[in-house]
């Protein structure tokens, strides 16, 4: 074996293969073109290709696989949502994310670590039994707990009762995960690719030709592409993308900061997170603290840091974790989140017949990749909306039947 | 910390302010369809661009407009609502107009 390792790395001639088609020129038309190539644009065409047979699948993508939110979100996975749409569709989410190395026979990374949201508050302690009751009646995993069970599952957390916002009670959500989110891209991407789908990077869709109602072609910086049916999966640009389509969207663009610190032995096991003081904090694989909040103030296509968030997000984290004070941030970045009135996706239909919306993702789409998959591959094959994501539908907004996953998603990722 | 421009207490940290959304004409609920309606309270242009809102100086409850780049974080002007707003509107007497 020791042998053989020192062959191959003296070889010129790496056997390894490529995980993606390489470059190639667009063919004229596909059966389905994908917009977007992140993990829910590979996630579709990864189902499409493999339980559905339609492999003639183009994925276009503006800039590099798995480069925008993909990249940029901190990969919490949960199903402790409020509403039984949601609490549905994500623990279903949940259950694929579980297999999902073995589906792609490539590592993930899944850790099962579990997710505690912290009460400060009496209100805090009824919205969680409200959501513990939900979860647990769905076959989901949460539980109200006390302090001395905080204390036992994050034995550093600061539980004094000096503190501006002492800890009251917490959600404790024993399926709470985490996965390395580059990886289920680039699985989704190879097992996609690996029959039949081919991925188009620096492809960018600039116009979307429609006649009588229909998605007919689209127009790229590399040609025009004609199409069957079109899904759109542009997280952070849906309303734009969605324009050219003529299509309207309630979605609004606000940037989500997030921040490491340099890498630490593990001594952090789940996800920790407190909606009363914004913040929320895991230790990745690698050691590193990710401490992650809530949204910028006001809405804006830019990715920057700010000072602002820095400063805030700083002393929150402190706040629960003391410890931290001596820690050095490696890194500050920003993705950019389509925030929706009722913080739940919009996914299904259009008012173009042929032309699918994957959109609205906020603060939530990571968790959503598998199930998405699942679910807009389904509807685009059989024209049939699956019941999972009928309730996500746009024209829940004309009915006024929005659902309410505000209280469960806000800086609680 | 970025400095917006009010015009009635002149610059000011913009942790200051609360953003009021886009910059959009009310429809008559008196005419306007469902349809319309939910259009005007739910959906947004979202344009990466110019666009126009409202802003609020939180601590005076002062409301005012600004014309903002949202790509890259520039306000280009800010400016007092009755530069568009030149007669009152009655809120109420519509309301008591409304066929029930």
């Amino acid at each position: 074996m020791p042998f053989g390792l020192l062959k191959y790395g003296l070889s010129n001639n790496y056997p390894a293969k490529h995980h993606f088609t390489p470059s190639k020129e667009l063919k004229k038309h596909y059966d389905v073109v994908i917009i977007g190539g992140g993990g829910h644009g590979a996630a579709i065409a990864y189902n499409l290709a493999k339980y559905h047979g339609i492999t003639n699948v183009a994925i276009l993508e503006k800039s590099y696989l798995g480069g925008g939110n993909t990249a940029r979100n901190t990969a919490v996975i949960r199903s402790n949502y409020l509403t039984e749409a949601g609490v549905n569709f994500y623990s279903e989410s949940v259950k694929l994310f579980n297999n999902l190395s073995n589906e792609f026979n490539y590592n993930v990374m899944m850790e099962n670590r579990g997710q505690l949201t912290l009460a400060h508050s009496d209100a805090a302690i009824r919205s969680f039994r409200w959501r513990a009751e939900v979860n647990q009646h769905m076959g989901v995993r949460s539980e109200l707990v006390d302090r001395q069970t905080i204390a036992e599952l994050v034995p550093n957390l600061n539980m004094s009762e000096d503190s501006r916002f002492p800890i009251m009670a917490g959600l404790w959500h024993a399926d709470g995960a985490t996965a390395r989110h580059d990886a289920v891209a680039w699985g989704y991407a190879k097992g996609a690719c690996d029959r039949g789908v081919e991925l188009h990077q620096l492809t960018e869709v600039e116009d979307i030709e429609i006649t009588n109602g229909r998605v007919t072609a689209v127009k790229t910086n590399r040609g025009r592409v004609e199409c069957g049916s079109v899904v759109q999966a542009v997280a952070g640009a849906s309303s734009i993308v969605a324009k050219k389509a003529g299509i309207p969207l309630p979605i609004h663009c606000y940037p989500l900061q997030a921040m490491v610190t340099q890498p630490y032995k593990p001594i952090l096991t789940p996800h920790v997170s407190s909606p009363q003081v914004h913040v929320y904090v895991h230790q990745t694989s690698r050691g590193e603290f990710v401490i992650g909040g809530g949204s910028d103030p006001y809405p804006l296509y830019n990715t920057r840091a700010t000072l602002d968030q820095r400063e805030s997000l700083s002393a929150a984290a402190l706040e629960l974790f003391p410890f931290l004070s001596q820690a050095r941030l490696l890194r500050q970045w920003a993705g950019t989140t389509d925030m929706t009135p009722d913080y739940s996706p919009i996914m299904g239909l259009s008012p173009v017949e042929n032309y699918y919306l994957d959109a609205g993702w906020g603060t939530w789409g990571f968790k959503a990749t598998p199930i998405c998959g699942v679910t807009m591959a389904e509807l685009v094959a059989t024209k049939k909306v699956p019941d999972l994501i009928k309730p996500f539908e746009l024209e829940r907004f004309y009915r006024f039947e929005q659902i309410n996953e505000a209280g469960a998603t806000a800086a609680s990722h | 910390m970025k400095l917006l421009t009010c015009p009635l207490n002149g610059k000011r940290n913009i942790s200051e302010f609360t953003y009021g959304g886009e910059y959009h004409v009310m429809p008559d609920h008196r005419t306007s369809s469902a349809r319309d309606w939910a259009e005007h309270v739910f959906f947004h242009d979202n344009i990466a661009g110019i666009v126009t809102e409202w802003w609020c100086h939180t601590a005076s409850s002062f409301w005012f407009l600004a014309e903002r780049n949202t790509i890259t974080d520039e306000v280009i002007r800010t400016f007092k609502a009755d530069e568009i707003y030149q007669q009152r509107i009655d809120f109420t007497a519509i309301a008591t107009e409304t066929p029930s």
